[in-house]
């Protein structure tokens, strides 16, 4: 053991229950199939500060010891001698360890002196011992499958006798070397190759770009004594500004479309500007005309922003974060989370108070039994990775997630999608001035805040612009430190609130370069001082400090004024606070290392340089049909199989994991009624204590319905999220003169690589012909309800490929909406509340079984896809509106996967209450239980409102039934019975299907 | 943060709500002690720590919950670190403070992660007096973190004002490591002798139990709150703060159907309440013996 170097180990004391080592053993058996015999868990604390023998002791047992549960090791590995092999799980040099930094923390205060935080002193690690004797590949397969990451994490494994420690020595040597790249007369070829091994992910036609920019401007870069070569930094910048996840070229190309079946052809200028960006203006337009000015800010900062009354703003931003939680599941969405919770806080001066986050992900079946992929993760391991991810990011920063999807296909066990949403709030004037506005002149400071600057996530904005194969790099991958951006975050609110910050942004992909690179636009350009900038270790070069995407981060502009005041809060809430240069109005980035040139670029040619692309689009209406089923269906047999499966099943282990309630004002929760088993439609938060106003919050995402037509698809998925918000009683927007009653909706797409190419991707035309109709969908959408887009992201290289094998997610689209409650009171919930309630269906239903979960149960797809038909929708929603203004209705669910079957019986988990159903006639049986055929509702009224209901609704309401008090739910149809079931036993099914069972829940009895 | 004016009417009773490095239920910690008619100041832990806030000029500390410090070393373990050992200017640490406080007649309050510290630093139960850790508070024995509601059961031996009057309350337990675990028998039958396990898991009936999950950690004698001899001090796993209103409640809506008359106050806003009058009667109390001193003078 190295001799500067101690150890403290703790063990549980002789007695006390080892939950960990106990769910290893579990798990070992379960998905290894490897018998480990007991498994003992210790923690290490590897001590690299000098410190006496007495010091060393007493620091363990008064700080890290807990006197009632652990025993304390110095300077040895103790265990049981009944153990034969152990596993150390040690973290890699440079990943965040905040354990060994908050005992370093508890050192400094032990020691009562504070300790040079830029020196990491204490490392943790996890030491295991397994009672049985296995072979070193075991050991490691163990240690890579279930105790780490082998991107994040340094194992070392063996028989008992021979433990070998590992302590991570990060950096080594600074090293201030700046180079060149060689451009100028390269070849095509070589361009390519190029931008290939640096992981540019710039095409040919950019790397072109790039090279003649730099051959035109040769003489002035010489007379300004800069090499006439780029930088490797500047064409690191050039790389970072210009990829796909900043600068969405595919996006913003020229699409020429053609209808292969029709012969129509048409081309389009910019998805973006034409269908989101266009049409939110138009939209805007018609509220404004009706007095309704609440849309404040669209698709220009880190969220969009709309008015909730004269003294605040709703801040809501919803991003993806893919291909890391496809190498790191829990790394990936941890950093989404808390990367995406830093887009509301620096939105406009910066400093809006976070409300909630909801989370949407699809992954592959975690039952997949299958051969894997090199370097492709389980899909279980992805889902329990990501799902932890989530539960650190929100809960550690005090954020309910109030809700979210899973939604499973065989399509996303490549690229499993994870989608962040987080809402907040913002007063309308920080210090007297409007909050939302960017503000920089030149001089003022540029001021990093929160955590340090290491080699991780370097590249990251790139790499997420590019398919994954078995080369994707380990330096993209982060780990996110909750309580680290807690500091920042706290620190953010009181600045901003003091109007010492002028505006903020944060360091997201991209880095530096990306928030000072943006930032610059706003005064015309920056000089940014490289060697200011703190840094977990040494050894990073001066490129890499500028395009690291270490976490919790923040750019700020400050006056230099408010420097002296601004640095004191800092010190005072321990945020790091740097200086490291000042904005300036000359039109250059300007980045040095101890005074030398590191880049100098030109903004106007690294904001507007990237060339356009044009790309092209082939829409085939793909060949389907409706399949024959059994015509002797056993209905309650079905509903019970449907309520049991992936995608309907009971999500209630993971939503429990989740803190859905911090800051006490969530009043629809995931699941409500007095069982606490009633899924609800939408998620409703009150803003504050002192009004009864909120927020109602939904996702819309429908991705199989896009294998039939990717047009409805997208449709429907719009439609799904503004039928969820009006189910809880929200209003759709600009029904009234100056109602006031904002929407804001992100738009998120994420596609599979749909750039034709005839040997790497020959489908590359219908995909973007898929992407078209989905961006044409969701235009109509937003016409025909007048909901303004307000943010959005699209990612584009959703593939995973690899041994010769790719797999591409579906083309996939989620709206997520949020929308103004006037009074939360008057929300409404989706269980039954009373027997007799008369139960009524909301909507049309049509033959459209296409895509359902009901077809998907008998391996079908069917061919009638579902579809919005937007004017009846839009009248139902709006009688729905007035109908809950009267308080006629007492409980209402959305009809979705598994149509109205699914939703009845849902609609009885709340309480244990049945329901008698008497089905019109007309449409098939199983069309009418199974179809999902949109804007459609099971809602309840009282008795005594059943006329002024029925009167209000006319032939909309189709009255079914009525709730009955004795846990059976019975649906008839022409005089059979064609579901008779206990509503008991359904719950059952739903509560003990496949997601509740993977993610283990309810094994308290069992870990006794 | 913005509730950081100071105290605007001391006639009023003062809550002091501390915040930083990670606690993150502050603000329904405020606001239940405004609805309960105190005023309720949030300040960051360190201007108590440098001396910029004194903790004597109010009559209530809380500790709130969230992940001080991340809870990275164990849930609380390096705030009630910083407490007992970090010293100020003058040489005193915050738990000197905090032994003064509550020799002074004063309460404290910890919620969820707040609790974990007043249990970590050895304030609960402290059956000893003299400060040191009796029990811990440790993963849950499904290991995993869990947001559920829960029914309480106040134990009818307690003597603590925060509890008076109530019997049973439903709360939101919302953790990782609430398993309160005893250490030894001595320990445990003094706590269930002096009635210091004041809040119990139940089930429906309203009965103890250790089942999962009524009993949502496994803690020994179901216990979810303790207070200290004096009854001054009180923890509690669960979030009474986060049943402000009715309609924090998972079953609000039938409840509101079945009962339209129903109050629209959540059951967690009567411990406050109830400490807040406790402290103004205190203080009518102390008047009137003052004053029947003057007289007597």
């Amino acid at each position: 053991m190295d001799s500067t170097q101690r150890t403290i180990q703790l063990l549980l004391k002789p007695g006390q229950h080892d939950g960990e080592g106990q769910r290893v053993a579990e798990a070992a058996s379960r998905h290894l199939g490897l018998t480990t015999g007991r498994v003992q868990s210790t923690a290490l604390y590897t001590v690299r500060y000098p410190v006496s023998d007495t010091q060393l002791r007493d620091f363990a047992t008064h700080c890290l010891q807990d006197p009632v549960l652990h025993d304390v090791a110095l300077d040895e590995f103790r265990h049981g001698a009944e153990y034969k092999s152990y596993i150390l799980v040690a973290k890699l040099p440079g990943v965040t360890d905040d354990e060994g930094i908050s005992a370093q923390n508890a050192l400094g205060d032990f020691l009562n002196e504070p300790l040079d935080t830029h020196t990491q002193h204490i490392f943790s690690k996890r030491l295991y011992f397994l009672e049985h004797e296995l072979p070193e590949s075991s050991l490691r397969r163990l240690a890579e499958d279930l105790l780490g990451n082998k991107m994040i994490n340094r194992f070392e494994v063996g028989p008992i006798a021979q433990i070998r420690d590992y302590t991570p020595r990060p950096g080594g040597g600074a090293e201030s070397i700046t180079d060149t790249v060689r451009l100028v007369g390269l070849s095509d070829e070589e361009l390519v190759k190029l931008s290939k091994d640096n992981l540019y992910a710039l095409n040919l036609e950019e790397m072109r770009a790039v090279r003649d920019h730099y051959t035109s401007i040769a003489d002035e870069r010489q007379a300004a004594g800069l090499p006439q070569d780029p930088t490797d930094c500047e064409l690191e910048i050039v790389a970072q500004t210009w990829s796909e996840h900043c600068k969405h070229k595919e996006f913003s190309a020229v699409i020429k479309y053609r209808d292969a079946d029709t012969g129509e052809e048409f081309e389009v200028d910019s998805l973006f500007k034409t269908y989101i960006k266009n049409a939110t203006s138009e939209v805007d337009r018609q509220l404004r005309a009706n007095g309704n000015d609440w849309l404040i800010k669209v698709f220009s900062d880190n969220a969009g922003a709309v008015r909730i009354n004269p003294e605040s703003l709703f801040v809501w931003k919803v991003e993806t974060h893919n291909s890391p939680s496809a190498i790191d599941p829990y790394g990936g969405a941890i950093t989404g989370i808390l990367g995406n919770n830093r887009d509301p806080l620096a939105t406009g001066i910066g400093g809006a108070k976070l409300l909630f986050n909801t989370n949407v992900l699809c992954f592959g079946n975690p039952e997949f039994n299958g051969t894997l992929l090199s370097n492709q993760l389980h899909p279980r391991r992805i889902f329990e990775g990501v799902r932890k991810g989530i539960e650190d990011g929100g809960n550690k920063s005090g954020v309910p997630t109030v809700n979210g999807a899973i939604v499973f296909d065989d399509r996303y066990a490549g690229k499993p999608l994870v989608y962040c949403g987080t809402g907040a709030v913002m007063p309308m004037q920080l210090a007297g001035l409007d909050s939302w506005e960017k503000k920089i002149d030149a001089h003022d400071r540029i001021i990093m805040a929160g955590g340090r600057v290491g080699k991780d996530g370097i590249h990251g904005a790139t790499f997420s612009s590019i398919e994954l194969d078995e080369t994707s790099p380990a330096t993209a991958v982060q780990i996110g430190s909750p309580i680290t951006q807690k500091l920042a975050m706290d620190f953010l609110i009181l600045a901003t609130r003091r109007g010492l910050i002028k505006c903020s942004t944060d360091n997201g992909a991209g880095g530096l370069s990306s928030s000072i690179g943006e930032l610059a636009t706003i005064s015309g350009g920056a000089v940014v001082e490289l060697e200011k900038v703190p840094l977990k270790y040494p050894g990073l070069r001066p490129w890499e400090i500028f395009v690291s995407e270490s976490q919790e981060r923040f750019s700020l502009a400050v006056e230099p004024s408010k420097m002296a005041e601004l640095l004191a809060l800092g010190q005072e809430m321990e945020v790091e606070l740097t200086d490291i240069g000042y904005f300036t109005s000359d039109g250059y980035l300007d980045v040095r290392f101890d005074g030398a040139p590191v880049a100098h670029l030109d903004m106007h040619f690294l904001h507007d340089g990237v060339p356009r692309k044009v790309l092209e689009a082939e829409w085939t209406k793909p060949t389907a049909q409706e399949p024959a089923l059994p015509a002797d269906l056993d209905y309650t047999d079905v509903l019970s199989r449907l309520l049991g499966s992936l995608n309907i099943c009971s999500r209630e282990s993971v939503i429990r994991q989740y803190d859905h309630e911090v800051k006490g004002r969530t009043i629809i929760k995931p699941l409500m009624g007095a069982t606490g088993q009633a899924p609800q439609d939408a998620a409703v938060v009150r803003f504050n204590f002192e009004s009864w106003e909120g927020v109602a919050v939904s996702n819309g995402i429908l991705p199989r319905f896009g294998d039939l037509d990717a047009y409805d698809m997208s449709a429907g998925a719009f439609d799904e999220a503004v039928r969820q918000i009006v189910a809880v009683g929200g209003k759709l927007p600009n029904l009234s003169y100056g109602d006031g009653n904002f929407w804001s909706v992100n738009d998120n797409f994420c596609v599979p690589d749909s750039v034709y190419d005839p040997t790497t991707n020959p489908d590359g035309k219908h995909k973007l012909a898929k992407l078209v109709r989905m961006c044409q969908a969701l235009r109509d959408a937003t016409a025909a309800y007048c909901i303004p887009l307000t943010s959005g992201k699209d990612s584009m290289k959703n593939d995973f490929k690899a041994d010769g094998v790719k797999i591409s997610v579906p083309p996939t689209v989620l709206y997520s909406m949020t929308a103004k409650i006037e009074d939360v009171r008057r929300t409404i919930t989706s269980d039954f509340k009373q027997a007799d309630d008369v139960v009524y269906l909301l909507g049309e239903t049509y033959d459209e079984l296409g895509g359902s979960e009901f077809y998907q149960l008998f391996g079908e797809l069917g061919a009638n896809v579902p579809k919005v038909r937007f004017e009846e929708a839009k009248s139902l929603y709006t009688l729905m509106g007035q109908a809950n203004d009267q308080g006629l209705i007492q409980s209402c669910h959305d009809l979705s996967d598994g149509g109205l079957a699914v939703a009845l019986a849902e609609a009885t988990f709340g309480y244990d209450f049945g329901a008698e159903v008497e089905l019109p006639v007309g449409l098939p049986v199983p069309v009418q239980l199974f179809s999902e055929s949109h804007s459609r509702f099971v809602a309840t009224v009282a008795p005594e409102d059943v006329l002024a209901f029925e009167q209000h609704f006319g032939t909309r309401a189709t009255r079914l039934g009525v709730v009955t008090q004795n846990q059976q739910l019975t649906v008839r149809h022409n005089g059979q019975t064609v579901i008779s079931a206990s509503t008991a036993a359904l719950r059952h099914e739903w509560t003990n299907g496949p997601v509740n069972r993977i993610i283990g829940f309810g094994q308290h009895a069992e870990a006794q | 943060m913005e509730g950081q004016q100071g105290i605007n009417n001391p006639k009023t009773v003062q809550a002091l709500i501390l915040t930083g490095f990670g606690i993150n239920c502050e603000e329904e910690f405020a606001a239940a002690y405004r609805l309960a008619g105190a005023e309720a100041t949030i300040v960051h832990l360190n201007e108590v720590m440098h001396g910029h806030v004194s903790i004597h000029d109010y009559d209530i500390l809380n500790f709130p919950g969230g992940f001080s410090f991340g809870d990275d070393l164990g849930s609380g373990v390096v705030l009630a670190n910083k407490l007992r050992h970090r010293k100020n200017a003058a040489g005193r640490t915050l738990l000197d403070d905090i032994k003064q406080f509550i020799a002074n007649g004063k309460f404290v309050m910890g919620i969820c992660n707040g609790f974990q510290v007043l249990v970590k630093l050895g304030l609960l139960p402290n059956l000893s007096g003299n400060v040191t850790p009796e029990v811990t508070l440790t993963h849950n024995a499904s290991g995993r973190y869990e947001d559920r509601w829960v029914r309480l059961k106040v134990n009818p031996k307690s003597n603590s004002p925060f509890l008076k009057g109530i019997d049973s309350m439903e709360v939101p337990v919302r953790h990782g490591e609430g398993r309160l675990i005893i250490k030894g028998e001595e320990t445990l039958a003094e706590i269930e002798a002096r009635g210091l396990n004041c809040l119990a898991y139940t089930d429906y009936d309203g009965s103890p139990t250790d089942v999962y999950p009524h009993n949502p950690n496994g803690a020994d004698l179901n216990c979810a709150g303790l207070t200290d001899t004096t009854g001054q001090v009180f923890g509690l796993m669960p979030h009474p703060e986060a049943f402000l209103s009715l309609y924090n409640h998972p079953d609000w809506a039938r409840r509101k159907r079945q009962n339209p008359g129903l109050s629209e106050e959540g059951d967690g806003l009567k411990l406050f309440r109830n400490i807040v009058e406790h402290v103004h009667s205190q203080r009518a109390t102390a008047a009137t013996q003052q004053e029947a001193h003057q007289f007597s003078s």
